[in-house]
């Protein structure tokens, strides 16, 4: 089964509070976050899902991680329901945001150790990981260190050894670049390539055509909650500029950027 | 160590969380105790001193026609009196009020014929009246007032024993408060009918006496304590979880929604306890110095046995256990530690109401219903273990209450750690 991530006509919705329909300038009480939106990544790819901010990108993949729950559809991950299996799902990937932060309190080797107990890796094998990912990463120097006195470059290495610690098949990236400094953006993006090489599957959000162009092995493009086009980059573009592709299809469904 | 199932992770994370950071150990374990043993030791010594009289005290006393009869049984006892005319009574009553002096006394002048004609039955003689100045506000005076009243109380008892109530007893004198014990001896030279031994009329075993004192005051500390020790770990690891986004990192994880919730609520549970022992600690020893030393007559032969011990105890786990269980839910739908706090503090108030009640009612109850009532039934049973009174069944129906309510805290967590929003409401 090469197809280790398939997700067929998401949709969720939230409700919208008073003032949130004032700032949307909306008498709806409903806000559709993602639309019928299906989607197939491969064992061995990138998969790119690109998409202006509030498209959507984020819920889709909380979904996949089973922090919230679809209104409608199913996602099977590795071959599990997000539904009926989240244990089993979050057990198989990787999921990494700039919203899931580290314990401020302890250092990198402590957490390392605590995500490893919570994915129920033995002791050697999570021994060797360590050492591995620490090395890989440059962590080693400030293993000791409590987080909250790392560089937001450290932290961000960190976190990602330590979502991980598992050895998941599966890894979703959500924004994988925001908020780097070039250098630490670079190690990110070789590592995904790294895994990529290992025959994992990563799923990433962005809203950087560039990252796409250089990573991604797919792409989904995603507006406004719907799946507009999915393909190889190749397919996608046609051989043309991604970025002019993507305000084409902009254009086609909301209508022209003012 | 790794193949362990989340719920002990959570447990050794909370626990390395709280007891690795000396500040946190420093302010919720150590600090309450001590602060709460020099408060009231401070205030235990600032009472004492008020109420206490230094011995070498020579209190300025005067009076107005001190009749014979009684000038010599004062001076024998050691009371003595400078006397004066009744020209100065206007001067000295001032004096009383500057606190200068302690005590006037007026007589009538013909004070002794009076009595002798009443005693002898003469009709139409308007009984003597006395009357004794003093300055309630300076506690020298205060003393004195109430050692002349009981002395002149006695002196008449003495001249026409019509009936006498617990004459003698060392109880007569309790009016009297700080450096009782002058009064038997005062007694005896005003003619006391039952000099020598004194009787006890406080049929009050000292058992008893210890018990209604620690069921009138520590079931009420203990709730306090505990409840403050839960509010001071709770908030910041739910609410502050939630706040910095660390919880979500730990549910993106294949650890079951119950363990995080169990892992928390007994864990924190074991802290709060921490910080309750040290302000129950804190109590325990500056109790000696809030009451007086009388605590250690009653504290001091072993009044309770290690079955009474290990009831208190199982009444504290479970009472502990609900109140973090009741907090976390609070905190888990509270954004932040702020707004926890916010929504603790009333059930705070209504968890002193009800342990309030608990400790008023008086004696433990014999319904078996009240033992379903959280909190009333902690401060219940904790009454009648320490009154010697408690019925074992009603302390089995509190501490299965509390557990099962506990259950129920952490099933209704377990759901909220699983709702979207809950964890991701911003």
């Amino acid at each position: 089964m090469s197809d280790l991530v398939q997700v067929q006509g998401l949709r969720k919705t939230f409700k919208l509070s008073a003032k949130q329909r004032k700032l949307e300038n909306t008498k709806q009480t409903l806000k559709v976050a993602v639309n019928d939106l299906s989607l197939t990544a491969r064992k061995g790819e990138i998969y790119g899902l690109l998409g202006p901010n509030g498209a959507g990108k984020t819920t889709v993949l909380r979904m996949l991680a089973t922090l919230i729950k679809p209104d409608a559809g199913e996602a099977w991950v590795d071959g599990y329901s997000i539904i009926s299996d989240p244990e089993k799902v979050r057990a198989s990937i990787g999921f990494l945001t700039s919203e899931l932060k580290l314990e401020e309190f302890f250092s990198p080797d402590y957490l390392f150790d605590f995500f490893s107990q919570l994915h129920k890796v033995p002791t050697d094998v999570s021994i060797r990981r360590k050492a591995e990912l620490f090395a890989r990463f440059g962590i080693d120097e400030f293993a000791g260190v409590k987080v909250a006195n790392l560089s937001s470059g450290m932290k961000q290495k960190a976190s990602l050894a330590i979502s991980i610690v598992h050895d998941p098949d599966i890894v979703i990236f959500d924004e994988p670049t925001n908020g780097l400094d070039v250098i630490t953006a670079r190690v990110v993006t070789n590592y995904l390539e790294e895994l990529r090489d290992q025959g994992k599957t990563i799923i990433l959000s962005t809203h950087i055509f560039s990252l796409v162009e250089k990573l991604c092995d797919r792409v989904g493009i995603i507006i406004e909650g719907r799946m507009v086009a999915e393909g190889s980059l190749q397919e996608i573009t046609g051989g043309e500029d991604l970025e002019e592709r993507f305000f084409d299809l902009y254009s086609a469904s909301v209508g022209e950027v003012v | 160590m790794s193949t362990q199932s989340g719920l002990f992770a959570i447990i050794g994370k909370e626990f390395r969380r709280f007891f690795t950071d000396r500040r946190i150990v420093f302010t919720t374990v150590l600090l309450p105790g001590l602060m709460i043993y020099l408060i009231y030791s401070v205030m235990g010594n600032a009472l004492q001193d008020m109420m206490v009289i230094d011995e070498e005290y020579q209190p300025v006393l005067y009076a107005v026609n001190l009749p014979d009869s009684l000038a010599g049984a004062f001076s024998s006892i050691g009371i003595d009196f400078e006397q004066v005319e009744p020209g100065r009574i206007d001067a000295i009553r001032a004096d009383i009020t500057d606190k200068k002096a302690d005590l006037l006394i007026v007589f009538p002048a013909d004070f002794d014929e009076r009595v002798g004609r009443q005693l002898s039955g003469e009709q139409g003689v308007d009984p003597p009246r006395i009357e004794i100045f003093f300055n309630s506000t300076r506690t020298e005076s205060a003393y004195q007032y109430q050692v002349m009243r009981v002395l002149l109380d006695q002196y008449k008892t003495a001249l026409a024993p019509l009936f006498a109530v617990n004459a003698g007893s060392d109880s007569s004198m309790d009016t009297g408060g700080a450096g009782a014990g002058s009064s038997s001896g005062a007694g005896e030279e005003v003619d006391d009918p039952a000099s020598g031994e004194l009787p006890s009329y406080d049929l009050a075993t000292q058992e008893d006496a210890a018990g209604f004192m620690f069921a009138s005051l520590l079931p009420m500390f203990i709730m306090v304590f505990l409840f403050s020790g839960c509010m001071s770990v709770a908030p910041e690891s739910i609410a502050g979880e939630k706040e910095r986004g660390t919880i979500a990192t730990m549910l993106v994880t294949p650890l079951a929604r119950w363990e995080l919730a169990l892992g928390k609520i007994i864990s924190l549970a074991c802290i709060a306890l921490l910080s309750g022992l040290s302000s129950f600690l804190g109590v325990m020893l500056s109790l000696p110095k809030l009451i007086g030393d009388a605590t250690d007559e009653l504290v001091g032969p072993v009044l309770y046995v290690l079955s009474d011990y290990l009831l208190i105890l199982a009444v504290i786990l479970s009472t502990v256990l609900l109140f973090v269980g009741v907090i976390s839910l609070l905190s888990a739908v509270a954004r932040t530690i702020k707004e926890a706090t916010t929504y603790i503090t009333p059930l705070m108030l209504v968890v002193l109401m009800i342990s309030a009640m608990g400790v008023f009612a008086q004696g433990a109850a014999e319904n078996y219903l009240f033992y379903l009532i959280p909190a009333y039934n902690s401060v219940q049973s904790m009454v009648g273990v320490f009154s010697f009174s408690y019925n074992p069944a009603c302390i089995l129906i509190t501490v299965g209450a509390n557990l099962a309510y506990t259950g129920i805290c952490v099933a209704v967590l377990t759901w909220m750690f699983g709702n979207e929003k809950v964890v991701f409401t911003k």
